[in-house]
């Protein structure tokens, strides 16, 4: 080619002064609006996924810049630090660092702070500096900070800095030209680092600096940043953040700055406030500092002893309500659609193995689980309210004393929450949660709480425990609270025991800001639903898909020819697991038909109530429908005594309360623990407690009540 | 006197912080600073955790951490 490219089409820049950004990073504080910031510049254009090794999620998107060239942006996860405190924090140092292996450095950074709070934004943009990398500052919420009467003087901050400073109102798209000129101009890298440490704490952070330019080859800049969150580290944390190679360096520097005498620790932090509050002087001029804003008249009602209960259990109830009512109609959409898919594809395929296949297999299977979409996707959209509204921080605030008696954070609340409508938006919600221990303690203990799966098997025993209209619907609703009650109470047990033992760790500390208020931005929470709805679509669906397939030839084979549906069901794999382990359930109660039930139910709980329609060879059969009612009272032992008695009834109710059978839960904890250990640890141990739950409970009744 | 002893909507001034390790670092980061002004906004309804308001953004601690704030009072507070 001899012809020269027309600018517009240059695909790799010419080395030097010329070249521009195609890989820049968003960093910022959590709640600087860098994500709002995300979605305007990318728009749906983005992947969500997981760092390498790590349940961070990494959220990388196209734009373009004003040259129409692709450049990709990494959203980074929110920190206000180099310095780290959790996995999601550590993450963002170590992309910023150059560290990660699946993650190129970038190189741009573009420095999202809030407009509002400055001071504190402009501590981790200045140790953003150090870095010597190019950086674009941003100052999101201009309007608020207006609004408030608060003046920042741009150019006279550019010049202080020597980074080129953009406001932007982020929700509002408000700025976004600028900061893309910004970004497509060439790449430029910051002046050298002018705040200083007291010369006998600047000599040993060099020194160790020094060390990890020849260990890890990094230029003396991010050697330098890299030291000093090195030094940071306490001895409980430091193989948390720090390879085991450098540890006795970091141990050795650390006794040396002791050794000096000087409050160093304190002297790392200080110097650099100094430096901050020496530019903000001279650029920012506060408003009121009495003025209330509307966010504090807010919190006045939110967080009032009265009004704040009542506004969060009303918040609450409607979102409950809403499941159970709005949810409704799409879920019969769905019902409706995979009902006519099956007969389509009844009627469509040759009959044969493959259809069978098809129509009971696969389409029933996938079907039993994406019926419960909709309530995922209700849940999913409250969640990303509550998490752009601010409110979540407030109910953090308001429950983190009760969940603080079991060794939990506030935070764990509202994913406990959830999970009594569904697991799996709750289990993906305990993201928020900086501590790795309590996110896991969380995940582990989230599928005890009775989700809406449960409803149709409790309705069912507890419709055959009453078979006539003797006793009052308020004592049917009264033992179904309990069932509820024993799901949340035997939770709370075990986070407490699993705090004690197995993830054993001090009772994590609450360091949490309360945001402003805002009005969600539509694109931000549409844009969180759809990545949360695609993930659970994407990472479940396999496994729902293969675990489906798995039940119904078990349920199908071997066949019996011309037998009806429930001697065909008896002779099958799962007929016959279902008689093998009747003596294991007996003590429960339970014989091999129902032992055929809780086989079939082991990928989605509903099931119980379909599989044990054809065990007993009922048509259609719904939890609500009087004839699997019935035939549950016609049931007889060998011995010719009623199968469901109140204590089987009682008995098979709990261990629906405690055990896990969801698929698409233990699809969704291995995707969030990053390991199979886990899921199947939470497999075993909720079995295992159901077992001994339904012991208990089937030999109680049988003691008080005589049946 | 510590952060946690103050009334709701009482002012002061942090005269030391006696957190260690990370905690400490942490706090400081965030802009706990010898000197800094601060007023506590509201107990929270079961007594812990407690709402801070300084260098103008709030902040929730439990009391357990408040506790290693040291403060004095402004006198002009109400």
């Amino acid at each position: 080619m001899t012809t020269p490219a027309a600018p517009l089409h240059i695909t790799s820049p010419p080395a030097g002064s010329g070249r521009q950004a195609h890989w820049l990073a968003l960093a910022g504080n959590p709640n600087s609006g860098k994500t709002t910031l995300f979605n305007a510049l990318t728009g749906l254009r983005q992947k969500v996924g997981n760092y390498a090794g790590v349940t961070v999620e990494k959220k990388v998107g196209r734009m373009f810049n004003l040259h129409g060239q692709e450049v990709q942006v990494l959203d980074l996860p929110g920190t206000y630090s180099l310095s780290v405190r959790s996995p999601d924090e550590k993450v963002a140092r170590d992309v910023l660092l150059g560290t990660v292996s699946d993650t190129p450095r970038p190189e741009l950074i573009v420095c999202v702070a809030d407009a509002n709070n400055l001071e504190r934004s402009l501590y981790l943009t200045s140790q953003i500096l150090d870095l010597n990398l190019p950086v674009i500052l941003v100052l999101n919420m201009m309007d608020l900070a207006k609004a408030a009467g608060v003046e920042i003087d741009i150019k006279n901050l550019e010049s202080l800095l020597g980074v080129p400073i953009i406001p932007v109102v982020a929700s509002k798209e408000v700025g976004l030209i600028p900061l893309k000129q910004a970004i497509t101009r060439e790449l430029e890298k910051p002046p050298a680092r002018t705040w200083t440490l007291p010369v006998e704490i600047e000599s040993e952070v060099q020194a160790l600096a020094l060390e990890f330019e020849k260990a890890h080859s990094m230029d003396n800049a991010t050697a330098f940043a890299n030291a000093l969150a090195a030094l940071s580290e306490d001895e409980h944390t430091i193989h948390e953040n720090f390879p085991k190679s450098v540890h006795s360096t970091i141990v050795n520097a650390q006794a040396k700055l002791e050794a000096t005498g000087l409050d160093w620790r304190d002297a790392m932090v200080e110097s650099r406030y100094t430096w901050i509050q020496s530019i903000c002087a001279q650029v920012v001029k506060q408003g009121d500092p009495n003025a209330v804003t509307m966010s504090e008249k807010i919190d006045h009602v939110l967080t009032h002893k009265v009004w704040g209960w009542i506004t969060f259990l009303g918040m609450m109830s409607l979102m409950f309500f809403t499941i159970f009512t709005v949810a409704i109609y799409p879920m019969q959409w769905i019902e409706a659609l995979f009902g006519a898919l099956q007969s389509f594809a009844g009627n469509h395929l040759p009959v044969g193995v493959v259809r069978d296949l098809i129509c009971s297999g696969v389409i029933s299977g996938v079907g039993s689980v994406v019926i419960f979409l909709p309530q995922i996707l209700i849940l999913f959209f409250f969640i990303g309210l509550l998490e752009d509204t601010g409110y979540m921080a407030r109910a953090a605030f308001l429950m983190d004393r009760l969940m603080n008696r079991v060794g939990l954070h506030g935070k764990s609340f509202i994913p406990l929450l959830c999970s009594f409508a569904c697991a799996i938006p709750g289990v993906m919600a305990a993201r928020t949660i900086e501590n790795p221990k309590d996110r896991l303690v969380t995940i582990m203990i989230a599928p005890l709480m009775s989700c809406s799966a449960r409803l149709p098997v409790y309705t069912i025993m507890i419709a055959t425990m009453f078979p006539t209209d003797a006793v009052s619907n308020w004592q049917k609703a009264l033992i179904m609270l309990g069932m509820y009650l024993l799901g949340a109470l035997v939770a709370f047990a075990l986070a407490w025991l699993f705090k004690k033992t197995l993830m054993k760790g001090r009772t994590p500390v609450l360091i949490m800001e309360l945001p402003p208020y805002r009005i969600p931005a539509i694109k931000t929470v549409s844009v969180h639903l759809w990545n949360r709805a695609s993930t659970f679509i994407r990472r479940a669906g396999t496994v729902i898909l293969a675990l489906s397939i798995v039940l119904w030839v078990l349920m199908t084979y071997p066949k019996t020819p011309y037998a009806t549906p429930s001697v065909a069901l008896a002779n099958s794999v799962a007929g016959k697991i279902g008689h093998a382990i009747e003596p294991v359930i007996a003590p429960l109660g339970f014989d091999w038909r129902i032992g055929i039930g809780l086989v079939g139910s082991f990928a989605a709980r509903e099931i119980f109530v379909s599989t044990m329609g054809m065990v007993f060879n009922i048509e259609d059969a719904d939890e609500t429908s009087p004839p699997l009612k019935d035939a549950f009272n016609d049931a007889r032992r060998v011995d010719g005594t009623p199968l469901f008695t109140p204590a089987v009834c009682i008995s098979l109710m709990v261990f629906y309360v405690l055990a896990m059978q969801c698929v698409s839960t233990v699809a969704v904890v291995r995707r969030e623990t990053n390991s199979w250990r886990w899921p199947i640890f939470q497999i075993f141990y909720m079995t295992g407690l159901a077992y001994i739950g339904s012991f208990i409970a089937f030999n109680a009744v049988r003691f008080f009540f005589g049946s | 006197m510590t952060l946690n002893e103050l009334s709701a909507g009482q002012t002061a001034t942090i005269s030391k912080i006696n957190a260690a390790g990370s905690i400490r670092q942490r706090l400081m980061e965030l802009g706990l600073l010898r000197g800094t002004p601060i007023e506590v906004v509201r107990f929270a309804p079961m007594g812990d955790p407690i709402e801070i308001k300084f260098k103008g953004y709030h902040l929730s601690l439990r009391k357990e951490e408040a506790a290693t704030i040291e403060v004095s009072p402004s006198p002009s507070s109400n």
